[in-house]
């Protein structure tokens, strides 16, 4: 029970990564949410998501409860999606929560649908997924059989069906307009917002799109009740989040923690540390697109705000370490080629400045740069930065790269003025 | 069968969808209210059936969703994981995100490049090599895919036995067409 409580999302993963089947879910009291849920209004439900203060868990931390608030009443079609495209470098978290569970999902769905009155859900998951892929339509198949999809879901008079679309792999996807885009059979470039998908998405109808993670909390919250879960969090923020590192660490990983879990117990005390020999230069706090954070920022707080404050965002809270023996520059410019790439192309700051960027990263990394570059690649970070395009891929790369030129300025100048990469 | 001429004046024929292929197309048509949003489902079975998509199947599933080629094609060209080329039957996703890249990626792909005589993105026996963003394996670095199989903790070691054990085969991916 202790388990059930300090740690919601992951009892049910087996430490042999097989699956939690739909019996075993059940027979820990899975569905009981669910239960719980039905017989509620679906107002009433609403409110114990917006009283637990969830936030969402796909990058951005919008508040779970005031999203599906601006979801227009009366009777029309609306659809739920969870966004299962984790794709952000770096981030291995939601993968391990279908592989492992993937009726804590569906269950989570299903309460969600009800909130806002969704009779259709997808399941929008990446292309590279294929074990998640096939484990979850098993537990859809089983979830139908059991009556908990379908019409009259476990006597209630709330019916919802569950489809699960598989990708074919662009990073954009998990941008929720480009995804809704990408679900009605195009390319997945973004939607200039308002409006917004709650009122106009799917097909043009009221759609919620949810992470995998914040999804997975649901069944919890209405099982437990709001003031469990906000006594989770360690700061501010409420529940747990799953945490991971990757890098030139002892234990990479990913763990379930509390909300608010200072970086440097993340890294020292579940993440074992750096590998010997290395020392740690800096980190991305959640994935590819967060600002870089450096050993003065270790005893801080992973809390949304916490984080924002100290310049960076929690992202999906998968830190990923850069050490003293791997090149700033080089780590930046790897960064940089991968949103240079998966940009739709839809925004001229995207599309054309990322490529500049990416050259002019070149040239500093193989010896060929100039003074003024750094100028220039300030001046490109405001170009990619917020307000200038439809969508945040290009603000979000804009963040390693300006975070870098403010922490490790002294390693792009060393390879201005050596004229080769000093860590090769 | 439709022919259409395109700018460059090629004339597009339909390679008909086999029956099993528009089964499963269909099958997934059910699940939206308007037919073009089967469009990547579509595409993929297609694949699966095919090993890539060609251009005349991709004009057989414009005819059969109801939306003009070029749409299609538009959706073909976007997402990373639809082959507009054929590829061998195994195909190696190198994962070249960060992580992986920290961890050992650059010389793991020269490495498979210099053994198999290609550059990324070429094909050499039954073996096509691509590198791949991120594969969400991040703890576990470096990472890559065999087709639909994850492969973790990669050396140069595992790297050269997984390229002699894949190496050999039929060649390229065995379609209908072709068979």
């Amino acid at each position: 029970m202790t388990l059930a409580l300090e740690k919601p999302l992951t009892q049910f993963l087996k430490a042999d990564g097989t699956v939690t089947t739909l019996e075993e879910y059940r027979d820990a009291g899975g569905y009981s949410g669910l239960k719980k849920a039905l017989a509620m209004t679906p107002e009433a439900v609403l409110q114990q998501v917006k009283d637990s203060n969830l936030r969402g868990r796909g990058g951005a931390g919008f508040q779970t409860g005031l999203k599906w608030s601006f979801v227009p009443k009366g009777d029309q079609q609306r659809y739920l999606i969870c966004n299962a495209d984790e794709m952000e470098p770096g981030t291995f978290k939601d993968r391990w929560l279908m592989e492992g569970d993937p009726h804590q999902l569906i269950e989570g769905m299903i309460i969600s649908a009800y909130a806002i009155g969704a009779s259709i859900g997808y399941l929008f998951l990446r292309a590279d997924y294929p074990v998640a892929a096939e484990r979850m339509r098993q537990a859809l198949q089983d979830a139908e059989k059991a009556g908990l999809l379908g019409a009259g879901i476990l006597g209630s008079n709330f019916s919802m069906v569950l489809h699960l679309h598989t990708s074919a792999g662009r990073y954009i996807c998990g941008e929720e307009t480009a995804l809704i885009n990408s679900l009605e059979g195009r390319r997945a470039n973004p939607r200039a917002k308002p409006p917004f998908p709650q009122v106009s998405g799917l097909f043009g109808k009221p759609t919620v799109v949810n992470n995998v993670e914040t999804l997975c909390n649901i069944p919890h919250i209405l099982r437990h009740g709001p003031e469990w879960f906000l006594s989770l969090g360690l700061g501010q923020d409420s529940g747990t989040k799953i945490f991971g590192v990757s890098g030139r660490v002892n234990n990479p990983g990913a763990w379930e923690l509390p909300m608010g879990t200072p970086i440097r117990e993340i890294l020292e005390k579940h993440a074992g540390g750096m590998l010997p020999g290395y020392g740690m230069k800096g980190f991305l706090p959640g994935g590819g697109s967060t600002d870089f954070l450096t050993a003065d920022h270790l005893d801080l707080a992973m809390d949304y705000d916490v984080i924002g404050k100290a310049g960076s965002r929690m992202g999906t809270g998968t830190l990923i370490m850069l050490d003293d023996k791997t090149c700033p520059v080089g780590m930046v410019l790897n960064l940089i080629r991968f949103f240079a790439q998966e940009s739709c192309g839809w925004c001229t700051p995207c599309r054309n400045g990322l490529p500049y960027v990416r050259q002019l990263l070149t040239d500093i990394e193989q010896g060929r740069g100039k003074p003024e570059d750094l100028d220039t690649l300030l001046a490109y970070c405001g170009y990619l930065g917020p307000g200038n395009t439809f969508c945040a891929l290009a603000p979000g790369a804009a963040e390693p790269l300006q975070s870098a030129l403010k922490f490790f300025r002294d390693d792009f100048e060393q390879h201005i003025h050596q004229g080769c990469c000093p860590y090769h | 069968m439709t022919t259409i001429v395109t700018d460059a004046a090629l004339p597009l024929v339909s390679m008909p969808l086999s029956a099993a292929e528009t089964a499963a197309i269909d099958h997934e048509i059910t699940h939206y209210p308007q037919r073009q949003a089967a469009t990547i489902e579509a595409l993929k079975i297609v694949q699966e059936h095919q090993g890539w998509v060609s251009d005349g199947k991709l004009v057989a599933i414009a005819e059969h969703l109801g939306v003009h080629p070029s749409e299609v094609e538009s959706v073909a060209t976007f997402y990373n994981r639809i082959y507009r080329k054929p590829v061998a039957e195994n195909v190696f996703l190198i994962c070249d995100s960060v992580s992986c890249w920290m961890m050992g990626q650059p010389e793991l792909m020269a490495q498979a490049a210099d053994i198999l005589g290609i550059q990324p993105g070429g094909t050499s026996g039954a073996i096509t090599l691509i590198p791949t963003p991120c594969l969400g394996a991040c703890d576990q670095a470096p990472v890559m895919m065999i087709n639909d199989q994850r492969i973790e903790k990669l050396t140069p070691e595992k790297l050269t036995a997984l390229i002699a054990q894949h190496r050999t085969g039929t060649g390229m991916h065995s379609g209908e067409a072709r068979s």
